[in-house]
Formats: structure tokens, C-alpha cells, sequence
């Protein structure tokens, strides 16, 4: 059981290193909002969930924090994507379509 | 031979977070910053409670819960004075 603990907590903890990375190394803000949202969602639940099943008295509590994360953590995203949108950020230069465009223009 | 384990997945979530406040120091704009500021705050509920577990501390979950509650509201904030700027 604890094993399996320690398994799931060095997923965890490998893809929150991978999304901090993507954070620091990709071009553009959304390309950034993207590694950011979902690396380290899906790293912080496997990280909670590992330390609740080592510590059995404790899965309760960690299954509430970890389905808090699951639920805001991409309202937040979008919230900031939404407005970096509004407020003109550009896209970076290498980007292939930009369907948003054609979307304001009908409105 | 677990807490060393544990020892180190602390200091990889450490070194994470270090790499994300590269990105909010010398980040070109302000939506840059916000995003860099998501990640880390998102990062820190994790590093709590990984640190609950080494120090072995209850308390600690629930200062995590309170963390997240608090980073939540406060990017929201953050959103909304981006988009309309009151």
C-alpha cells in the first residue's frame, strides 16, 4: 500500500516539475496557460491522492483538497486567458490559426 | 529510507517553483506575471501538503485548503481587473 503511495506521489511530483518547465520554456501566453493548467492539475491530484492512501486517516481531507484543485484551478485559467484575450496579448509568431479572430468579426 | 524519498520530491517541487519565478520576474507582460503566479500558488498546495507529511503535521492540510480557497479568489480578481481595469 505504500508502495503504491510513493508511485502515484512520484507522478505526481514528475508532471508539476514538467508543467513548472513549460511554464519557463514555451513562447506565448496561451501556450504558457496551457502547460500551466494542465500539467499541474493532473500533478497536484495524483500528488494528493498519493499522500492520502500512505496515510489512511488523512484520504478524506486530501480528496476534498484535491477535488477543489480539480474544480478552480481551470475556471482561474480561463478567467486569464479570457482576459489576456481582451486586452490584446498577442500570439507569437509561429502560430498556425487563430480561430478567435473570425469569431469577433461576426460579432 | 521513505522520508529521503519524500526528501527529495520536496526539493524537485522546490526547484519547479524556482523555474516558475523565473518566468514572473522577466516575463514580457502582465498576463506573463498572472499565469506564472497561477502555477506557483497551484504548486505550493501540493508542497504543503508533502510537507505535512514529512513534518507530520495535520495542521498543515489545513492551511493547504485555506491556500487554495484564497489563490482561487484572489486570480479571479486579478482576471477581472485585466479585462475591465476598476
Amino acid at each position: 500500500m505504500e508502495l503504491i503511495g510513493i508511485i502515484i506521489t512520484g507522478i505526481g511530483v514528475l508532471f508539476l516539475v514538467l508543467g513548472n518547465f513549460g511554464i519557463l520554456r514555451l513562447p506565448d501566453v496561451y501556450n504558457r496557460i496551457q502547460a500551466g493548467t494542465k500539467c499541474t492539475t493532473f500533478g497536484t491530484f495524483f500528488t494528493i491522492i498519493g499522500i492520502g492512501i500512505i496515510r489512511p486517516e488523512w484520504f478524506w481531507k486530501c480528496l476534498l483538497i484535491a477535488v477543489f484543485v480539480l474544480a478552480t484551478n481551470p475556471i482561474s485559467s480561463h478567467a486569464i486567458a479570457r482576459a489576456s484575450k481582451k486586452c490584446g496579448v498577442p500570439l507569437c509568431d509561429r502560430s498556425v490559426v487563430d480561430q478567435s479572430a473570425e469569431f469577433e468579426k461576426e460579432e | 529510507m521513505n522520508e529521503m524519498i519524500f526528501i527529495v520530491f520536496t526539493g524537485l517541487v522546490v526547484g519547479g517553483i524556482l523555474l516558475s519565478l523565473i518566468r514572473m520576474l522577466i516575463g514580457p507582460t502582465a498576463s506573463d506575471r498572472a499565469v506564472a503566479v497561477d502555477t506557483i500558488t497551484t504548486t505550493t498546495v501540493a508542497l504543503l501538503v508533502l510537507l505535512a507529511f514529512i513534518f507530520k503535521r495535520y495542521v498543515y492540510i489545513d492551511v493547504s485548503l485555506v491556500y487554495a480557497l484564497l489563490a482561487f479568489v484572489g486570480l479571479c480578481a486579478i482576471a477581472r481587473y485585466m479585462e475591465r481595469g476598476f
